[in-house]
């Protein structure tokens, strides 16, 4: 343990329900770069025996260069399928936190474009990766590296006590001028503190255990607009943006789970201006 | 963010002797001798050493953020020990050129790594250690992530002897220390520029320690709530103190005065966040826009306005 930045040994591997933890070594290192040695691991542990290839136009993902506040990165994926290839899903994945797999994100229509913007936290100095699954079998990787930010940010709850009081309320902000078959950027929010099982409670002497939002349905008039499973690498209050083709009338249904069991449910009507 | 196994009862004095998270069991034996931290006694028997305006690196050895010693007829108490083990040791030395009072209390102002990293330093004198309420939950999420940055910064000598200590006396609201013929009264915040801030007011001098509540010259950097920050910088303008010794800036300044730099940049962040949100903007176009003008009035803007903006940005979003 002198070289705490390569050698993490002691994790623990019991604390998260439903969670993989990672147990990395630096001894032995080989000429690959360290983040190359950690994608190598990853690789085979989420996509094992399958070929991961470059991106490419296919997908691309914005990160800042430094993680102006651990706890709040803001990352945006978007997705560009060609003729022919749907891209169904976007894994992403922040290579070194403790649970590297932040969130998957699944599309019903893959043959349309999507962007996705929301927060992770960031642990240290990390890639992040995105990687999309398309409707002909292959995996398409892009990475971005992402610097921490300085010593006293550190990816925790600024409230402890907030975050659970207000669990599980959600907000949806639209934008002010909805046009009926134009495709609109809509941000969900959803307030949950995503305990990481880090966090300690100091009246009862133990860590909280893991508890974060698994799961998010988004349906407009009943049908699949955004699947979302997302793991504690998701910023506290998870925020999601995400693009709809609005009819007139509308309703959008937004159904979450978190690792607890909790189910939360909120419906907003949409009205939309006459396209024409 | 790992070792997860070995929480001592942080109740027991006897904690002290151990440490906090097993990877930190590391020798902690007190350099032979230490150069005595440059103290300036800003009213009788009230000593503070000013922190420079600088992140932590291997030259200032986390020697960044102001701390210091009340000295009364019975007792010594520490309040805030410096950002690294070294600065504890330096700040133990100046203590002692200035008296040979025992030093019973060491009183953390809030979380933060350049506040409390000195601590360990204290450990020989057996002192309670006194923290917000919040304090031991706070560092147990953090701690270890400290204990990186410390490394990467100043290097893995130094990182060496850093020990989290967990409090031995945590206020939920108020406390009086008495040290002999003058008493420190204690007070615990709600969540500001942390969710554990602690403020001292010395009844003798009428001076009041307001940790990393203040800040003058030095950016400051939100970890808690911006609005929360506004009231309680409200709150504090009404302690009828004389002085105040700033967590970042000059050893002392006159009260409330010294805050109306940090009420005005804060006032701003909230501002041009809320302007941003109602437009729909982003975080990214918040961050490149919100507070710009007041780059020229703070150190290290460049380094704390981004993040300030971000997380006042995700704070904002829920009113
Ligand atoms: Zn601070």
């Amino acid at each position: 343990m002198t070289t705490p930045h390569r050698t993490i040994s002691t994790l623990s591997v019991t604390a998260l329900a439903g969670a993989a933890w990672l147990c990395l070594s630096g001894a032995g290192a080989l000429a690959a770069s360290p983040q190359e040695e950690r994608w190598d691991l990853l690789r085979d542990m989420y996509f094992s025996g399958r070929t991961v290839e470059d991106a490419g136009p296919l997908l691309s993902l914005e990160a800042p260069k430094r993680a102006n506040d651990a706890a709040v990165v803001p990352i945006r994926i978007v997705t560009a399928p060609g003729s022919g290839v749907q891209v169904t899903a976007v894994h992403l994945i922040v290579d070194e936190n403790p649970v590297p797999m932040a969130a998957t994100f699944r599309f019903p229509h893959g043959d349309s474009p999507q962007a996705i913007d929301t927060r992770l936290r960031v642990n240290a100095y990390t890639n992040i990766t995105a990687v999309a699954e398309t409707s002909d079998g292959r995996l398409l990787r892009t990475t971005q590296f992402v610097k921490a930010s300085g010593g006293c940010s550190a990816p925790a709850l600024k409230n402890a006590q907030l975050a659970v009081a207000r669990m599980g309320k959600m907000k949806l902000n639209l934008p002010d001028n909805i046009v009926a078959g134009k495709p609109l950027t809509a941000q969900l929010l959803i307030s949950h503190p995503n305990y990481t099982g880090m966090q300690y409670d100091q009246l009862n002497h133990y860590f909280i255990p893991a508890h974060y939002v698994k799961t998010v349905a988004i349906r407009y008039n009943g049908a699949p607009v955004l699947d979302v499973q997302s793991d504690i690498s998701m910023s506290e209050d998870p925020s999601i943006h995400f693009s709809l083709v609005p009819e007139e009338q509308g309703t959008l249904d937004v159904t979450a789970e978190d690792s607890n069991g909790r189910v939360f449910q909120e419906s907003w009507p949409i009205r939309a201006n006459s396209g024409s | 963010m790992a070792a997860a196994a070995t929480f001592l009862r942080p109740s027991a004095r006897a904690a002290l002797a151990g440490v906090w998270l097993s990877v930190w069991l590391f020798g902690a034996a007190a350099p032979a001798t230490a150069d005595p931290l440059p103290v300036f006694e800003v009213a009788p028997g009230v000593f503070v050493h000013a922190g420079r305006h600088e992140e932590t690196d291997a030259t200032n050895a986390g020697d960044i953020a102001n701390c210091g010693f009340v000295v009364g007829d019975d007792a010594v108490a520490v309040i805030d020990s410096g950002g690294s083990p070294i600065v504890g040791h330096r700040l133990r030395e100046a203590i002692r050129a200035h008296t040979d009072r025992p030093i019973r209390y060491v009183v953390n102002t809030h979380m933060h790594p350049d506040h409390i990293l000195g601590n360990v330093a204290f450990l020989p004198d057996q002192p309670d250690f006194v923290a917000h309420g919040n304090l031991q939950a706070a560092l147990a999420a953090r701690g270890e992530h400290y204990r990186q940055a410390f490394d990467a910064a100043v290097g893995a000598a130094a990182a060496a002897e850093v020990r989290i200590i967990p409090p031995t006396l945590a206020v939920a609201d108020r406390l009086e220390l008495d040290l002999g013929g003058r008493v420190l009264d204690l007070a615990a915040w709600s969540v500001a520029h942390s969710d554990n801030d602690l403020t001292v007011l010395d009844r003798r001098t009428k001076t009041l320690w307001a940790g990393d509540l203040l800040f003058m010259e030095r950016a400051p950097a939100i970890d808690g709530s911006v609005l929360g920050w506004l009231r309680t910088l409200d709150a504090l303008a009404a302690v009828p103190a004389a002085r105040v010794v700033p967590g970042h800036g000059p050893p002392s300044s006159p009260w409330p005065d010294a805050a109306a730099d940090l009420r005005r940049y804060l006032g701003r962040v909230v501002e041009g966040v809320r302007e941003v949100q109602a437009a729909h903007g982003t975080i990214q176009q918040a961050v490149d826009t919100v507070a710009a003008d007041e780059a020229p009035r703070w150190r290290l803007f460049e380094s704390y306005n981004p993040r300030n903006v971000t997380a006042a940005f995700a704070e904002l979003e829920w009113e």
